[in-house]
C-alpha cells in the first residue's frame, strides 16, 4: 500500500476495506473454475503446481466445479505434465503447445494465458509465488485489470463462494486474509512447501481441451541467448529436502558452522541457517531458512542455536518433526519444537553426528546381511 | 539517456512491533528506510549513467514525508526526484498502484525526456508482493525483465540490452530491445557512497512534488482504496502451538547419553525414517 494511509494490511484500515459488499458485475457472474498454471520449463514441473494442484482441488470440490491444469509447452513437449495434472487431481487440462512456449518467456506466456482466461473464465486462477509465477502473474492480472494477492500460505473459499487468500505479513508476525470479491479470475500466488504434494493417483484421466495460438517469433522481441544451469554441486535443495539441519547464531561463529554440514552430510541432509549468518557471510543467501528465505518441509529439522523469531519459525513449521537444540530455556523455539535440548550445540553437534554415524552403520550392515 | 527508478520508502521492518493485545503495527516511532532492494536498482541506473551520460530521476508515490527517501537518493547521485502524494492514493494495493506510478512516469516523460530504462527493485519489505515492476510495465506496454542478477551489455546506440536472469534451476541469458523495465536483483551491486559535492547538491535541490492533478491523474476511479481490487478482509496473529516442546533429560547425563535419548525420541516419533536415512546417507 502507498504509505500514504494506514495500509490494507493495518486493522486500522480494517473498517473501510472490510465492509466492501460484494457485488460481481452480471459479465462475471459466468466465470466458473479453479485452474491451476503448470509450471512447465525444460521438460519439468515446478513441483509446487502438484502442491497447488492439492490446494485447488479442495477448493474446487468446495465450490462443485472442476479443477483446470493450464499446460504450456513445446509441440509433442507437454504430454507427461497433462498425465500428471490427472494424476493429481486435475479434472480437466487446456494445453497450448507452441514453440515460442518452449522456455519460459514473459511475452508469450502473458499472451497465451490471458487469451485462455477470456476465453474460458476461470472463477480462480493460481500460479506458484516463484520467479515464473511471480512475473507472470503480475503481467496476467494488469491486463485483466484483477485483483492477485501475492505469496500465500493458505487457500479457502468462504461461505459466500469467495476465494479467501490468507499471507503471512510484517515477516510472520501476522497474517492478512486477502478477498478479490468483484473482479475474475481470483487470482493468487502460493509459496512452494507450503502446502504438500497430493496422492498421485496412476491412470487416473481427464478431458483435454487444446488451444491454438498464433505466435510468430518475428513478433517476440525478448530473445533467449542461453540457458547457464547452476552447478549441481553447490545448488541447495533445501525446499525439497527430507532432512535439514541448520544452524543460527548460537553456532558462535564460521568455523563451527561446519559442524551443522557434518551432521548433514552424514544423514545425506541438506543444511541451512538463519539469516544472520547470510548478513555475516556463513552462508549464502540460497541457505537462508524463513519468511524472506526457504520455506522447507522436511520429515526432520534439526536447528542449533536458532532462536526460533517468528521470520524463522514460519518456514519451518511445516516440518513434520522439529528438533531444537539450544542452551537458553527460555528460547521461543521451544514453543514450536516437537523435542527440544537444552544445551550447548557446539557440544552436542559432534556427539549426534558420530551417534548417527555409528547407527547407520549398524543399520546399514544389517540390511546388507538380509 | 534517461533513466527512470522506482523506489519506495518502507518502515524498517528490524523495528516493527505488533501490539500484543489489538494485533495492531505499531508504527509510531518506527524509523523508514529506502526499500533496501531499490538501492540495487538505484545503484545499477546510476552505474549506467555514469559510463553512458545521461540523467537518472527517483520517483515515489507515498505519504508526504516520502521526500526523505528521495533526498537520500540525491545524495547517492541521482539527478532528480519527484514525490506523487496525495490522499487519493490511500490504501492502493498493486493494481492500483501501478497505475498510478505509470501515469507518473508518463509526465515525467513529458518534462524531462522519454525514459530508456526504468528500473525497479525485486520486491518491498513490507508489501513484498512483487508486482508493481510487472504491473508498471504492463500498463506502459514496455517489455520486463524480471529477477535480473547482471546486466551483461547495454547498447544505446543499437537499443539493445542483455541480461542474466535468475530462473528455476539456472539463469536466463534475455536479449531485448529499449525501453523495458528492469527488476533487480539483491546482491548484484553495493551502493555507493555518494560525493560530498551530491550530499551538498541534495540539500539543497527541491523535491519535486505533485498531487494527482499536476501528474495529470484525473480518474480517481482508479487510484487508491476505489482502484484496488483486493480487499484485507481480516489481520490476524498465527495461533500459537498447544505443548511445549518435549525436553530430553539433560542433567547429569554425558552428552552420548543425550544424543542416544535424541536419538531414540526422533526414530519413535518417525519410525521409518532411519530405514531410509540408510539409503540417503552417504558418509558413515
Ligand atoms: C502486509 C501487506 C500485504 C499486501 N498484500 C497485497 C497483495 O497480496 N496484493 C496486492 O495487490 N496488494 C497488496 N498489498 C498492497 C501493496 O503493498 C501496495 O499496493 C504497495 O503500494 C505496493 O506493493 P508492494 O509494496 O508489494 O511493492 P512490490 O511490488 O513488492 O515492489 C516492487 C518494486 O516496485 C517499486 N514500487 C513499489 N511501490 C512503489 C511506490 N509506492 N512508489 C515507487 N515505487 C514503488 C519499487 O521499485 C519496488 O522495489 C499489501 C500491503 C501490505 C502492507
Ligand atoms: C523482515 C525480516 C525478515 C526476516 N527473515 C528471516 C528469515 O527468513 N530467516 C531467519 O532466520 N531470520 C529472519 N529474520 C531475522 C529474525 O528476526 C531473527 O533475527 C533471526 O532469525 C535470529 O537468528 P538466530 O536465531 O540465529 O540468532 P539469535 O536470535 O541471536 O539466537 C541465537 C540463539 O542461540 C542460542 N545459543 C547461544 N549459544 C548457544 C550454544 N552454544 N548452543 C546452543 N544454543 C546457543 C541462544 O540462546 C539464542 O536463542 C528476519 C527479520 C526481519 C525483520
Amino acid at each position: 500500500m502507498n504509505d500514504k494511509a494506514p495500509a490494507p494490511a493495518a486493522p486500522a484500515a480494517g473498517g473501510t476495506r472490510a465492509s466492501a459488499k460484494k457485488e460481481l458485475p452480471d459479465h462475471l457472474k459466468s466465470y466458473k473454475h479453479v485452474w491451476v498454471l503448470v509450471e512447465l520449463e525444460r521438460g519439468v514441473v515446478h513441483p509446487v503446481s502438484w502442491e497447488l494442484m492439492g490446494e485447488g482441488r479442495k477448493l474446487a470440490d468446495q465450490l462443485k466445479v472442476d479443477l483446470c491444469g493450464v499446460v504450456l509447452g513445446p509441440p509433442g513437449g507437454t504430454e507427461k505434465a497433462v498425465a500428471d495434472c490427472f494424476g493429481y487431481g486435475a479434472d480437466v487440462c487446456y494445453v497450448v503447445e507452441h514453440e515460442a512456449l518452449s522456455e519460459y518467456r514473459n511475452e508469450p506466456y502473458t499472451v497465451v494465458a490471458t487469451e485462455l482466461v477470456n476465453k474460458f473464465q476461470p472463477e480462480i486462477l493460481l500460479l506458484g509465488a516463484t520467479n515464473l509465477g511471480r512475473d507472470l502473474a503480475g503481467s496476467v492480472a494488469t491486463t485483466l485489470l484483477t485483483g492477485l494477492t501475492a505469496d500465500c500460505t493458505e487457500l479457502a473459499v468462504d461461505a459466500d463462494g469467495s476465494l479467501a487468500a490468507t499471507r503471512p505479513t510484517f515477516g510472520g508476525s501476522l497474517l492478512c486474509t486477502i478477498y478479490t470479491l468483484n473482479y475474475r479470475p481470483q487470482m493468487a500466488t502460493m509459496r512452494p512447501r507450503v502446502a504438500a504434494v497430493p496422492v498421485y493417483v496412476p491412470g487416473r484421466t481427464g478431458k483435454i481441451i487444446r488451444h491454438e495460438v498464433s505466435l510468430p517469433e518475428e513478433d517476440i522481441i525478448t530473445k533467449i541467448l542461453a540457458f547457464l544451469p547452476d552447478a549441481t554441486s553447490n545448488k541447495s535443495n533445501l525446499s525439497y529436502a527430507d532432512v535439514v539441519v541448520a544452524g543460527g547464531l548460537g553456532m558462535q561463529n564460521g568455523d563451527n558452522f561446519q559442524l551443522v554440514r557434518n551432521l548433514a552430510s552424514v544423514l545425506g541432509a541438506e543444511w541451512g541457517g538463519s539469516r544472520p549468518l547470510v548478513q555475516k557471510g556463513w552462508i549464502t543467501s540460497d541457505r537462508q531458512i524463513g519468511q524472506t528465505g526457504k520455506t522447507i518441509r522436511p520429515r526432520l529439522y534439526i536447528s542449533a542455536g536458532i532462536s526460533g523469531a517468528i521470520q524463522h519459525r514460519v518456514g519451518v513449521e511445516g516440518a513434520d518433526l522439529i528438533v531444537a537444540i539450544n542452551t537458553d530455556k527460555n528460547a521461543p523455539i521451544f514453543d514450536f519444537a516437537h523435542v527440544g535440548i537444552i544445551a550447548d550445540a557446539t557440544k552436542v553437534l559432534p556427539a549426534l553426528t558420530e551417534s548417527f554415524r555409528r547407527r547407520l552403520a549398524a543399520a546399514s550392515t544389517l540390511s546388507a546381511a538380509e | 539517456m534517461h533513466i527512470i527508478v522506482c523506489i519506495k520508502q518502507v518502515p524498517d521492518s528490524a523495528q516493527i512491533r505488533v501490539h500484543p493485545v489489538t494485533n495492531t503495527i505499531m508504527r509510531q516511532g518506527v524509523p523508514t528506510i529506502i526499500n533496501p532492494y531499490d538501492l540495487f536498482a538505484l545503484e545499477e541506473a546510476l552505474r549506467l549513467r555514469d559510463e553512458h551520460g545521461g540523467e537518472v530521476t527517483c520517483v515515489t508515490m507515498g505519504p508526504p514525508m516520502a521526500d526523505n527517501a528521495l533526498r537520500k537518493c540525491l545524495t547517492y547521485g541521482a539527478d532528480r526526484a519527484v514525490l506523487l502524494t496525495d490522499r487519493f492514493f490511500a490504501g492502493s494495493d498493486t493494481l492500483a498502484t501501478s497505475y498510478a506510478l505509470a501515469l507518473l512516469i508518463k509526465k515525467v516523460a513529458e518534462n524531462w525526456g522519454e525514459p530508456d530504462l526504468i528500473f525497479c527493485g525485486k520486491q518491498t519489505i513490507d508489501g513484498d508482493t512483487a508486482q508493481v515492476g510487472p504491473g508498471i510495465a504492463k500498463r506502459l506496454k514496455l517489455l520486463q525483465l524480471t529477477y535480473v542478477a547482471k546486466i551483461e551489455e547495454f547498447d544505446l546506440e543499437k537499443r539493445e540490452i542483455t541480461i542474466h536472469r535468475r530462473a528455476e534451476g539456472g539463469i536466463q541469458v534475455l536479449k531485448t530491445k529499449l525501453p523495458c523495465l528492469v527488476t533487480m536483483l539483491e546482491g548484484t551491486n553495493e551502493m555507493r557512497r555518494g560525493t560530498m559535492g551530491d550530499a551538498l547538491r541534495a540539500a539543497r535541490s527541491e523535491i519535486i512534488t505533485w498531487n494527482a492533478a499536476a501528474a495529470g491523474i484525473t480518474e480517481l476511479a482508479l487510484c487508491g482504496l476505489k482502484g484496488s481490487p483486493t480487499i484485507v478482509k481480516k489481520v490476524y496473529a498465527p495461533s500459537p502451538r498447544a505443548e511445549k516442546a518435549y525436553q530430553i533429560e539433560v542433567e547429569d547425563k554425558s552428552v552420548d547419553q543425550i544424543c542416544e535419548a535424541l536419538i531414540g525420541e526422533v526414530t519413535k516419533r518417525q519410525p521409518g525414517l532411519e530405514k531410509d536415512l540408510v539409503k540417503t546417507s552417504s558418509d558413515y
